[in-house]
């Protein structure tokens, strides 16, 4: 069987993906929140595990590690959470999160307890390309989950190429050189980048990632690409307005 | 067995560059460039002059008789603290603002714990006219006052970092995510031999110049090249990296690496990584630190705001599996008793960092003919306040 994530996006229309910290606002709302994108016809959800040093991340997603962390979520409670979500929930389903508690619970069991779960894929933005070719990329492959990826406007068409080799769902493709949360907005720089990756023609898709905020910023991400991640703004629309109205978030969007 | 880095950055097991993609073409710029540079005669005499002429090098292998009688060896300081701003960091920021002028940035960024950092970065932006900006941790601006203002006075712009212990790993988060927001113009000078490859083996390079003098000038007054022991503080492992650099492979050089056991080693306020730490992944490199069971990192203490990080640069947490370093831990009133021993008997007030080192005298012992050079790595006005309230002088 086609991973999720390969499937999905044989589909044809640009893709909606929302992460969000698990354990944030509160610790048990990751199944209430993961269920409410489907209803509300997300298309992919990125589940973030926070980290007490999130080198990639702006403050918004900052704030929302400390405040999962001091909820209490750690690794093992997070996959007892999510242990009966594909009785309840059909669309792929993503940890993104770093390394290092990846690492501390041991990247094989994380993988299987992955797969067991029926999450389709990581994305870990501190291991790096070469480090994944050489320990692990057969651990993921034997527990059938497909590694994203990141590229940025100052990757180097070589690398992009190997990148894609490497890949085997989409590519995240960060709109600018910046953390998290920044909203540079997409003008002629971002336009000029997205061209560029274009004219590469990958193997793989692309779905763009940061500065992702409103249904302009997803137009404008989604013309060349197959889709488009929001997290930041998803985030404070949490803080400010909780669980309950996360249908009135996603219609803002599309 | 080697103690130095391989070509990705590896020492045994530790090591490498875990980073976002976002940092990998900063990284691989300065991997791809660092080793030529750093060989080309033009980099090699600017380096050196400056080290001579604006540093003070070389610094005094001192001596240290009243100390030797004491502890009935002979004890040698390696007067790091005689360096131009006050400590041996500016070894490394020398050698970093010249390696960025050779890439061709024109903004400098970095993170500062004790201060000490900050002010020696600040001092080769204001020395070469380059924008610099230092992240420094909330706690750390307030208990190293005299720094904040130095760097100020300096020309730099101290930002404080306010997120989780607000500290010096704090400071530094902030310094990378900086990076990440200024990839074309900015090279980011990390004050210690910790970060993603290459930077533990080139600060280490830069601080070499360390025990390369310490071998001539006991050559000089000992007729030996090699101490018996060779000892410092390890904060991230800098000055001890510089100080062990030429001993590394000459096993008949016993190494010591000091770290600080802040209110006792499992007080739950400590910052002795080798004792608490495992291996992880911390600021972009495989290495031991201090984490939860999670993959958490915790948050350090320690009296020294120099030595409270929760890790230890990828060379240490090698020489420290390997057995090649012995380390012992000091807690801060054992430090804070070596300093004030310093003042009495040598005259010297040390950095409460280079404190924890001479502590271990109290620990190990020596025989009357042991040739035992402790690395002074800075001197302790920055720290007078700390030291008033300490003693309620
Ligand atoms: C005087 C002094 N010694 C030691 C250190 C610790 O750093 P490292 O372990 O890199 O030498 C510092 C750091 O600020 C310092 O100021």
């Amino acid at each position: 069987m086609k991973n999720r994530i390969q499937h999905k996006l044989k589909e044809d229309k640009k893709i909606l993906s929302i992460y969000f910290t698990a354990g944030y606002p509160a610790l048990n709302d990751t199944v209430r929140i993961i269920g409410e994108l489907e209803k509300n016809g997300v298309d992919l959800i990125e589940i973030g595990l926070p980290f007490s040093d999130p080198l990639a991340d702006g403050p918004t997603i900052q704030e929302s590690s400390t405040t999962a962390l001091n909820n209490g979520m750690h690794t093992e409670l997070l996959f007892e959470q999510l242990k009966d979500i594909r009785k309840t929930v059909s669309i792929p389903l993503i940890i993104m999160g770093y390394f290092n508690p990846v690492f501390q619970y041991g990247v094989e069991d994380f993988c299987q307890r992955c797969q067991e779960i029926g999450i389709d894929g990581l994305i870990l933005p501190d291991l790096p390309l070469d480090v994944y070719l050489k320990d692990y990329a057969s651990i993921f492959k034997k527990y059938g989950l497909v590694n994203v990826f990141l590229i940025t406007p100052q990757t180097s068409a070589e690398r992009i190429k190997e990148i894609d080799e490497a890949s085997d769902g989409f590519i995240y493709m960060v709109s600018s050189a910046s953390t998290t949360g920044a909203t540079e907005g997409f003008g002629l720089a971002q336009q000029n980048y997205f061209a560029r990756i274009t004219a590469l023609e990958l193997k793989n898709p692309q779905i763009v990632g940061f500065g992702i905020n409103n249904s302009e910023t997803f137009q404008k991400a989604t013309q060349s690409a197959a889709g488009a991640i929001i997290g930041s703004a998803f985030i404070k629309h949490l803080t400010i307005n909780g669980v309950d109205s996360i249908s009135d978030f996603i219609k803002t969007i599309r | 067995m080697s103690y130095n880095a391989d070509e990705k950055g590896y020492y045994g097991e530790f090591g490498g560059a875990f980073i976002p993609e976002m940092l990998y073409p900063n990284t691989e710029e300065l991997r791809q460039n660092y080793l030529r540079i750093m060989e080309e005669p033009s980099f090699k005499k600017e380096f050196d002059q400056l080290l001579k002429d604006y540093v003070g090098r070389p610094t005094p292998l001192y001596f240290a008789e009243r100390l030797s009688k004491k502890y009935n060896a002979k004890i040698y300081l390696k007067r790091e603290d005689l360096c131009h701003t006050g400590a041996h960091k500016v070894n490394n920021t020398i050698g970093q603002i010249l390696m960025a002028k050779k890439l061709g940035k024109n903004r400098i960024i970095a993170e500062t714990g004790a201060g000490q950092h900050g002010v020696a970065t600040a001092t080769v932006c204001a020395l070469m006219g380059i924008e610099c900006v230092v992240y420094m941790g909330e706690i750390d601006i307030a208990r190293q006052a005299p720094n904040v203002a130095r760097m100020k006075m300096l020309g730099a712009e101290v930002r404080p970092a306010l997120s989780g212990s607000r500290t010096l790993k704090d400071a530094t988060n902030e310094a990378i995510r900086d990076w990440i927001n200024n990839p074309v113009d900015t090279h980011y000078i990390i004050g210690s031999v910790v970060g993603p490859h290459p930077y533990p083996d080139m600060v280490a390079r830069f601080q070499s110049v360390i025990s390369e003098e310490i071998k001539w000038q006991l050559k000089e007054k000992e007729g030996v090249e090699n101490p018996n022991y060779i000892v410092a503080c390890v904060g991230g492992g800098s000055n001890a990296a510089g100080a062990y650099y030429h001993y590394l492979d000459n096993p008949a050089v016993n190494i010591i690496a000091v770290e600080a056991a802040g209110k006792g080693v499992h007080s739950g306020e400590s910052a002795a990584t080798s004792a608490l730490g495992k291996m992880g992944i911390i600021h972009g490199s495989k290495t031991l630190l201090m984490q939860t069971e999670d993959g958490q990192i915790t948050e350090p203490y320690s009296i020294s705001a120099g030595l409270d990080y929760p890790g230890v640069g990828p060379m240490h947490a090698h020489l420290f599996t390997t057995g090649r370093a012995e380390f012992i831990s000091i807690t801060d009133d054992e430090a804070m008793k070596a300093g004030l021993m310093m003042c009495k008997l040598e005259g010297i007030i040390p950095a409460i960092e280079s404190s924890h080192a001479f502590a271990i005298l109290d620990h190990k012992k020596f025989n009357p003919n042991d040739i035992v050079v402790i690395n002074l790595s800075g001197r302790g006005d920055k720290d007078l306040d700390t030291y008033i309230d300490y003693f309620e002088l």
